[in-house]
Parts: C-alpha cells; sequence; structure tokens
C-alpha cells in the first residue's frame, strides 16, 4: 500500500497535462510522423527484415539444419556423449555461480549509486562498464597473470595445491568478469527514475532497512532485476573469449559449450558440433523468450516510474 | 564481505571437486593428434588393466604446440606432454618442470614417430604446385598456421628454408627475401595446424595447405575426393617428442603410470596405431607394413639449424627472422 500513495499525485499531474494536448487543432494531432511516401516505407521494412531473415534466421536456421544433417540418432548420440554432457553441466554450473554473485553485487551497486552520493560515484559507474570495453580475451589473461604458476599468486596457490587457472574456478571467475556489469547496468537507471519517496514514506512508517529494501525496493524493480539476471546468464552460457583463455580445454573437464563446440568442428565432427550448438542455441531462444516477457513488464514498471 | 566469502567457498567447493582421488592422466598434446591419441589411450587403458589391474582415464588437451606449451607452464597439470617440436618441452625443461634430461629418457630422443611437410591441393591440382618454388608465385594463396604459437608451422617455415637455400644459395638475404614472398601469400596463419586444415578444407580458402604428412591424409580421409597430396622434392625431418612433466606427475603420484603411458607408444601395439594415423612408425617392421603412404624423399633434419634452440632464437623468438619479414597482408 505504502508505494501507491506517490503515484496518485503524479497522475493527477499527468492528467493535467492532457486536456491541455486536446485543446490543440486537430488536424496537428492526425498529422503523420514521418514525411516519406508509402514506397520508400515498404522499402525500409523490407531492407530490414532482408537484413535480419539474412543474417540472423538463416544462420540460426543453418545451426538446427546442420544438426540434424546425419539424423536424429547422430544426434542424440551426440548429446549422449559424456564429453557433450560434461560440457552443458560446466556451462549450467557456471552460469549457476556466476549469475546469483552478479545479481547480488549488482543490486548493491545500483542502490549505492542511486541512492547516496559519495566521492568516487562516478569512477564506480564507469568501472562497472570496464567488462563491456574491453575485449574478454584480456579478461581471461589478467586472471592467468594473477593466479597462473607463473603469476603474482602463483607460488601460493601451488604451495597450497589450489587450482584455479585451467580447472573450474578459473572459468567461473572468468564468466563472472565478462557479466559483471549486466544487472547492475539495467537497475541503475531505474532505481534513478523511481526515486526513494517511497523508501522514505516507508521509513516514516516504522519499517527497518531490510523490511524497506523486501516489501518496498524489490517489488518496485522486480521486472529490471529479472531482465538483467536474464541478460546475464545468457552471456554466461555463451562466453568463449574469456573462458578460452583460463580453460586449458582439457575434454569432459574444462570445457564450457561454447568451447566443445569449436573442438568438435575441429575435429571434423561437423555434425556433433552443430548439435551442440543447437542445445546453445534453444537455451538461448528460451532466454530470448524469457527476455522479452520480461522486457515488456520492465519497461511497463519504468514507464510508470516516469510519471 | 558476504559476497567474498560466498566466491571463496564456491571456488574451493569446485577445486574440492578437480582433486578428487582416482589415476587420471592428462596428455597435453599439439594439434593433429586428436585421432592418433584417441586411438592410444583407448588401447593402453586396456593394455594397463590387463597388466596392473588398475583403471586409468586420460584426459586430452589439444592446441598449437607452443600454446599448449604456454598453458604447461602457466599451471595446465598436465602428467605427460606429447609436442609438436622438442624446443616446446625444452622450455617446460628449463624452468624445471620437466627433466633436464627427458630427450634421453625414451628412445630415438623421445621421438615415438616422425612426420614431415607436404602440401594438400585441390582435386586435380588446377594451380599446377609442384614444389615449394611453385608457393612464391604471384595468385597462389598458400594456408599455414602460425609459428609463434604452432609447432607443425614451425616446421613448415624450416622446410621452406631449407628449400631456399637449395635454390637462391647460402646468402642469408636472398633466403629472407624468398621466404618473405612465400608469406606474402598467406592470407590467414591460424593458431594451430589443426585450425589450417579446417581454414583449407571446411571453408575452401586458399589454393594449397602446407601440412604435416599425417594431417593431409587424414584431410583425405576425412574429405575424400576434394584434395590431392602433393610431396615435395625435399622437405625436413619433423620429430614430434613426448615428455613426463615430471614436477606434476611427482606431486600427483602419477610418474610411474605417466612413464607406462609414454613407453608404450614404442611397442608393437602402440606403434602400429601410430603407421595407421599416418605418423611414420619408428618400428622397421611397422613402417614396412605401412609403407606405401610414406613415399621417400630428402629430408634436412634439425640438425641442420643447429638444433631447436638456435632456430628458436633466430627465427621465431620476438624480434626473430620471422617477425622482420611477416607483415599481415592488408
Amino acid at each position: 500500500m505504502v508505494e501507491r500513495a506517490p503515484h496518485g499525485t503524479r497522475a493527477q499531474l499527468i492528467m493535467a497535462g492532457a486536456t491541455q494536448t486536446l485543446t490543440l487543432p486537430r488536424f496537428a494531432a492526425t498529422r503523420p510522423a514521418t514525411e516519406e511516401s508509402r514506397a520508400v516505407q515498404w522499402l525500409l521494412i523490407a531492407i530490414v527484415l532482408l537484413f535480419f531473415a539474412a543474417f540472423l534466421l538463416l544462420p540460426l536456421a543453418m545451426v538446427f539444419v546442420e544438426a540434424f544433417r546425419k539424423g536424429m540418432r547422430v544426434y542424440f548420440e551426440t548429446l549422449r556423449d559424456p564429453d557433450t554432457v560434461a560440457a552443458i553441466w560446466l556451462t549450467l554450473k557456471t552460469a549457476a555461480i556466476a549469475v546469483p554473485l552478479n545479481t547480488t553485487f549488482g543490486l548493491a551497486a545500483a542502490w549505492a549509486i542511486a541512492r547516496f552520493q559519495f566521492p568516487g560515484k562516478r569512477l564506480l559507474t564507469n568501472l562497472i562498464d570496464l567488462p563491456l570495453w574491453i575485449s574478454p580475451v584480456i579478461g581471461g589473461l589478467i586472471y592467468v597473470l594473477l593466479f597462473g604458476s607463473q603469476g603474482w599468486f602463483g607460488d601460493w596457490l601451488i604451495g597450497h595445491d589450489i587450482k584455479i587457472i585451467f580447472a573450474q574456478p578459473g572459468i567461473v571467475l572468468a564468466t563472472i568478469f565478462v557479466t559483471f556489469p549486466f544487472v547492475a547496468r539495467g537497475l541503475i537507471p531505474l532505481m534513478q527514475s523511481q526515486g526513494q519517496l517511497e523508501e522514505e514514506a516507508a521509513l516514516t512508517l516504522g519499517a527497518s532497512g531490510w523490511q524497506v529494501f523486501r516489501r518496498v525496493t524489490l517489488p518496485k524493480i522486480k521486472w529490471g532485476l529479472i531482465y538483467g539476471v536474464i541478460l546475464c546468464n545468457a552471456r554466461a552460457m555463451g562466453e568463449f573469449g574469456a573462458v578460452s583463455v583460463v580453460s586449458g580445454h582439457v575434454r569432459g573437464r574444462t570445457n564450457t559449450m561454447p568451447l566443445h563446440i569449436e573442438i568438435l568442428y575441429n575435429d571434423y565432427a561437423i555434425s556433433a558440433a552443430f548439435a551442440v550448438a543447437s542445445v546453445l542455441s534453444l537455451l538461448a531462444l528460451m532466454t530470448l523468450a524469457l527476455k522479452t516477457i520480461t522486457e515488456w513488464r520492465a519497461q511497463r514498471q519504468f514507464r510508470r516510474a516516469l510519471h | 564481505m558476504k559476497l567474498l566469502t560466498t566466491t571463496l567457498l564456491a571456488l574451493l567447493a569446485f577445486a574440492g571437486v578437480t582433486h578428487a582421488a582416482k589415476v587420471e592422466l592428462l596428455n597435453v598434446s599439439y594439434d593433429p593428434t586428436r585421432e592418433l591419441y584417441q586411438e592410444y589411450n583407448k588401447a593402453f587403458i586396456q593394455y594397463w588393466k590387463g597388466k596392473t589391474g588398475q583403471d586409468v582415464s586420460i584426459q586430452q588437451s589439444h592446441g598449437g604446440s607452443g600454446k599448449q606449451a604456454r598453458a604447461v607452464l602457466d599451471g595446465l597439470e598436465a602428467d605427460v606432454v606429447t609436442l609438436g617440436l622438442g624446443y616446446d618441452i625444452d622450455i617446460l625443461a628449463d624452468r624445471g618442470l620437466v627433466g633436464k634430461d627427458w630427450q634421453s629418457v625414451f628412445p630415438h630422443n623421445s621421438s615415438p614417430y616422425t612426420s614431415t611437410i607436404v602440401f594438400l591441393v585441390r582435386k586435380g591440382n588446377p594451380k599446377g604446385i609442384k614444389d615449394w618454388n611453385d608457393l612464391v608465385k604471384p595468385g597462389i594463396s598458400v594456408i599455414t598456421p602460425n609459428p609463434k604459437t604452432s609447432g607443425g608451422a614451425r616446421w613448415n617455415y624450416l622446410a621452406a628454408w631449407a628449400f631456399a637455400e637449395q635454390k637462391v644459395g647460402k646468402e642469408e638475404g636472398r633466403i629472407r627475401e624468398w621466404i618473405k614472398s612465400l608469406y606474402k601469400n598467406v592470407p590467414v596463419l591460424d593458431s594451430g595446424a589443426r585450425g589450417s586444415t579446417i581454414t583449407f578444407a571446411q571453408r575452401g580458402i586458399g589454393d594449397v595447405l602446407i601440412a604435416w604428412e599425417n594431417e593431409a591424409h587424414l584431410a583425405l580421409q576425412e574429405f575424400g575426393s576434394k584434395f590431392d597430396i602433393v610431396t615435395p622434392s625435399q622437405s625436413i625431418l619433423a620429430e614430434p617428442p613426448v615428455a613426463v612433466v615430471s614436477r606434476v606427475a611427482g606431486k600427483k603420484g602419477t610418474y610411474d603410470i605417466a612413464h607406462a603411458y609414454l613407453e608404450y607408444l614404442y611397442s608393437d601395439e602402440g606403434q602400429d596405431i601410430i603407421g595407421k594415423n599416418f605418423y611414420r612408425p619408428r618400428s622397421q617392421a611397422v613402417a614396412a607394413k605401412y609403407a606405401s603412404n610414406f613415399p621417400k624423399l630428402k629430408l634436412v633434419t634439425i640438425a641442420d639449424f643447429g638444433g631447436w634452440r638456435a632456430a628458436q632464437s633466430k627465427h621465431f623468438n620476438d624480434g626473430g627472422v620471422f617477425d622482420q619479414i611477416y607483415k599481415p597482408s592488408k
């Protein structure tokens, strides 16, 4: 109930604005937004659709055609192969660790940036984007330089018999690095535009910090958060470059799905490579469907926050 | 803080998983040996089970030879390395991962098989490529991997160099010019031999692939009617070596089985698998069986270049001859 009050007041302001719009001359309201002729419009749409079909739909369809080229049996045999199963598991496991960690971090960062003024805030905002600017390969190399046996912590790690690089922890670290910004990037503008009137109201009504977060903030940002998590997950499952550097490419051990696809392809097991690629594509398509739904709901929430 | 603890716990949990006790060997190998070791590992697992009753599983990692050596140096815990050339094991010996005397641990300089460098061309050889000299002609597109990361690429380069020496004389400036005109015809350098084969065979780029003999035969087997092998007038004797990574195997307690694993490559069964996979076997008897696959040709050796250390520092180290002559085209 607490968060409803300010919406009401803002909605009244909007209504005041709307009455003004109605007083405008009628032709202005019905004039089309563009001056181009119908033909030009259709041409532009056709170009976009063609481009979309040629560069996105066709390759995607090819993945499935190639995957089933040698028949259903080869397809399902590939997916039962222990190395393939291991790659799928490792990918899911990596995402299952990286995504929650980056969600926690993203929430904390967005909270801090949207709600508080502190020195270095702008720097932090920019640093969150760092993994988007630099090549994932460099992201992977950083960890080799830190945790590799020639690296800064190499001797200590060897001394304590802890393996990070060329083992699964390295893959998780590299994935965390490249998927770092996704949750925070989505939440910061949302939380900034929403403001904190509701939170302040809740505080004056005697809610504790945790209650405010759980009952007020979280419902407000829910869809934005889910959207960020989905993006983060898509990237975590699909990452190639950074993971390739720290993987060591041990079959059935340190290969994620994207790496396994490359290995199968180089083994001349083309159909098998595309079979695994089709599973990865399916995961991506499922993510896309989820994303579309949440995006739509997130936008609704965002618009409501602006008004 | 909570975040940090969770991360650490998760990482340690993973570290724990990777340490589960079981006899496991990791063979870190170069690019074209995928099929060879797939077959050999099965044979060894059976042999070892019969001999000792012990179950062993063998993991494989493949990539450009130099890149793989680098990974082992950075901490990839290989029990054995089976690489493309001696220098890549030398650098492991320099850092104490492999015994200094590694090359005398197994027979034949610790190289259980040899190979050489040949050409793979499109069916019917439309560009009429017969020998090294045809590769420097304008308009010929040549596929070879990057000598910085690939062992095969370094053998390719040295084989070409040896031919140029025959062709244009001992004067080094002229040899360099010849090599330069060869690499001018190379549109793309993949990081490993298999990458180059895929570029040539699967993506259809280039008129000729300079390849390991075994890789060329395998491509014929995979893509059958689309290619021909051309054996040049001379080439180089490639000796891909093997070694136990004693530091890792010692720590894991796998030294004996790792040693047995490499030793079995010299057995009749091992040599036969080697011959079947188009590597030249050391065993005379097995070599005779597969003789039709391996034409006799004039071969220079790495000793003609003063050994791998000399060849590496002159040609392939940063600022070496390769860096001086190679400029990526366009």
